[in-house]
């Protein structure tokens, strides 16, 4: 089958007369119809950029885009005005981190899903209004005629965060990209909204790009999980691949730091030092300086991005001992199994 | 809707009442006796005091407001002490004139602020914002009255295109919609508006750059709305924070410039209440600063009447 998307060598560049930030340098990955990737990493690691790039949805004055993103064939970069406006929310659509500030607090719910319908797909305000209210009924949000008159700050996060994916679905996307969906909710609203798009992905046979900088949420909703590090994918592979046999260092460090209910009273590891500052482009492994297995080749170029099995790329030159230890694997297991077992029924 | 407007209004009856008290006792605290305006320095004492009596001066002040108040309420505000004609009929031409003046001042203002902010928010390149930002200071900062002096100068002295003063052509009564009055009001029109005008571009301007940054702006892009559309969701964010100050102003324009309305010798409530200080009028003053105060109370309940239907936010309770 082939790639629904498929971004090549992405580079993303902010110029201001000030100063200039090389958010991502470099970033390769395809993903397929019905399949979900996650892409994790931390504040500044790129990963937002990434995804809001396949969109084209930086300030077109102050940001320099190089690279190939093709969706179904279709180079998205190259594109401007009203070709890339007909692609959004229509091919491709996007959920935000915050619902409440990602709805226009003066418009109801109704009227902003229809108007998207109605851009679209031409339909007339009434059929739109009727769509909507489907739509809320996909997005299982009760009492869906009422909603649609209601404002957003008269709905809960979670119910917003629901509306917001009607939105997102309303013109039968192929590819839904979710920036951090559900970091603004609580923990049962949390896996409550994550089950729904996990669902809708199924039902609707969706590719979806997940990016997250909880570890947890990335495990629990991606078929493929890429790890991104000052503006590069350090590795990308499988959730079996990533989580049982871990290869990069940051990898091995971001499953070690979190917090689980298998190390009561043990000392939670930490990664050492700061992301770097994305001022330059690297010159070296962004990432030796914080790493405990730095070697000098580390520091004498950029590592390739290489198979380390089939379907399992990583950014490493290091020699360390690539053999993952058992207690790394089985808490990342103890993990997931501990936020799952919260779902509430139904 | 209506309930809430209703009880709007009746929230302003208490404000009403000490807007009313203020009015009658600032006139009273201040120094002079209107009757020793009026009447010849060497006029007989009986005159005086009778003159005393029949405006009811003699009585202790509680009494002089109560009365005032009854009579006011009544709808009769009184005779003026200058010209002696009903207040009522004084203040009303007057208002009418201001109101004309502030209307068009209002128009051109806040059509150009809407433009010019709208612009300097969106402009990429910084020569249109900072242009734009200086021509609001300028019209914040250059004094308004000699603004004024200066367009006579040059429109009506140097050049001769308008008319320096007045209403309209000399034989005409009252203010109609024909060229000749229009012409007469350009130059106030002008200096009227440049206050304003800077007020809300600047208003306009930060209100519409804050809303272009929120995360709203950034989904409307990613769900394909094209740019009219977005503006149209940006201006509807912007409107209430931007009626609020529109109202201040519009209210500001409306209690009418004295100076320019002396300037223009515009026959508006400013040029009233500055002949009605000179001559210790004291029922012209009491009559317009209410007239004034009352449309002031107005104004702001249309305006917070508005609010609501635009912002769902603000809550009716």
């Amino acid at each position: 089958m082939s790639d629904l998307l498929s971004v090549q060598d992405l580079h993303v560049t902010f110029v201001t007369p000030d100063r200039t930030v090389h958010a991502v340098n470099g970033v390769s990955f395809s993903v397929k119809r019905g399949e979900t990737l996650g892409i994790l990493g931390e504040s500044g690691s790129g990963k937002s950029v990434t995804l809001r790039s396949i969109l084209k949805l930086h300030p077109e004055h102050r940001t320099r885009w190089s690279g190939s993103i093709k969706l179904e064939g279709d180079e998205v970069l190259s594109m401007t005005g009203g070709a890339l406006a007909d692609l959004r929310g229509n091919r491709v659509s996007m959920i935000f981190q915050e619902p409440a500030t990602a709805f226009d607090p003066v418009f109801t719910i109704g009227h902003q899903i229809a108007e998207t319908i109605k851009r679209h797909t031409g339909k007339s305000e009434s059929d739109a209004w009727k769509r909507a209210k489907e739509l809320l009924e996909l997005a299982r949000i009760p009492s869906p005629a009422q909603r649609l008159k209601a404002y957003p700050h008269e709905m809960s996060g979670g119910m917003r965060q629901r509306a917001m994916i009607a939105l997102a679905l309303s013109c039968n996307p192929s590819l839904l990209l979710a920036d951090e969906p559900t970091t603004a909710l609580d923990a049962t609203v949390q896996i409550q909204v994550l089950l729904l798009i996990r669902e809708l992905q199924r039902e609707l046979d969706l590719g979806v790009i997940f990016v997250t900088h909880d570890i947890g949420v990335a495990v629990e909703v991606s078929d493929r999980i890429g790890v991104m590090y000052a503006g590069k994918l350090v590795e990308l592979g499988g959730v079996e691949q990533m989580v049982d046999a871990p290869r990069h260092p940051y990898t091995r460090g971001l499953l070690a730091s979190t917090v689980h209910g298998g190390m009561r009273g043990q000392r939670l590891e930490a990664i050492p030092g700061a992301p770097p500052d994305l001022a330059e482009v690297p010159a070296a492994c962004s990432f030796a300086p914080r790493c405990k297995y730095a070697e000098a080749q580390c520091l004498a170029a950029p590592p390739p991005l290489t198979a380390a099995t089939e379907g399992h790329l990583v950014r490493c030159v290091g020699r360390i001992d690539r053999a993952i230890s058992g207690h790394l694997a089985g808490n990342a297991r103890t993990h997931i199994v501990d936020r799952t077992g919260h779902i509430p029924p139904g | 809707m209506l309930l809430y407007a209703l009880r709007r209004l009746i929230y302003l009856v208490p404000v009403a009442f000490g807007v009313s008290l203020l009015v009658f006792a600032l006139v009273h605290l201040a120094p002079g006796d209107p009757i020793s305006a009026i009447v010849p320095p060497d006029a007989p004492k009986e005159v005086v005091d009778k003159l005393k009596e029949y405006y009811g001066f003699d009585k202790p002040l509680p009494v002089q407001y109560g009365r005032w108040l009854l009579v006011t309420l009544s709808g009769d505000f009184g005779t003026s002490i200058g010209t002696g004609r009903p207040v009522a009929q004084e203040v009303g031409s007057a208002f009418g004139n201001t109101i004309i003046l502030a209307i068009a001042a209002c128009l051109v203002a806040f059509s150009l602020a809407i433009v010019l902010g709208t612009a300097a928010a969106y402009a990429k390149s910084r020569v249109v914002d900072r242009l734009v930002t200086s021509i609001a200071l300028v019209g914040v900062s250059v004094p308004h009255f000699w603004l004024a002096i200066v367009l006579v100068i040059i429109f009506s002295v140097e050049l001769g295109w308008l008319p320096p003063m007045g209403l309209g052509p000399e034989n005409a009564t009252g203010w109609r919609l024909d060229w000749p009055h229009i012409r007469h009001m350009i130059l106030p029109t002008i200096a009227l508006s440049v206050i304003p005008l800077g007020v809300m571009t600047r208003t306009v301007r930060s209100t519409i750059k804050e809303i272009l940054s929120m995360e709203f702006v950034t989904a409307l892009q990613a769900k394909g709305m094209n740019d009219r559309q977005i503006l149209f969701h940006v201006l509807k964010n912007a409107a209430p924070v931007c009626l609020a100050v529109m109202g201040l102003q519009a209210g500001n324009l409306i209690g009418g410039s004295i100076l320019i309305e002396t300037v223009f010798a515009w026959p508006g409530t400013g040029f009233l209440l500055n002949s009605a200080i000179f001559r210790r009028d004291l029922p012209i003053l009491q009559g317009t600063t209410l007239v004034l105060a009352f449309f002031f109370m107005m104004l702001n309940l249309t305006v917070d009447v508005i609010q609501t239907f635009v912002d769902p936010r603000i809550k009716r309770g």
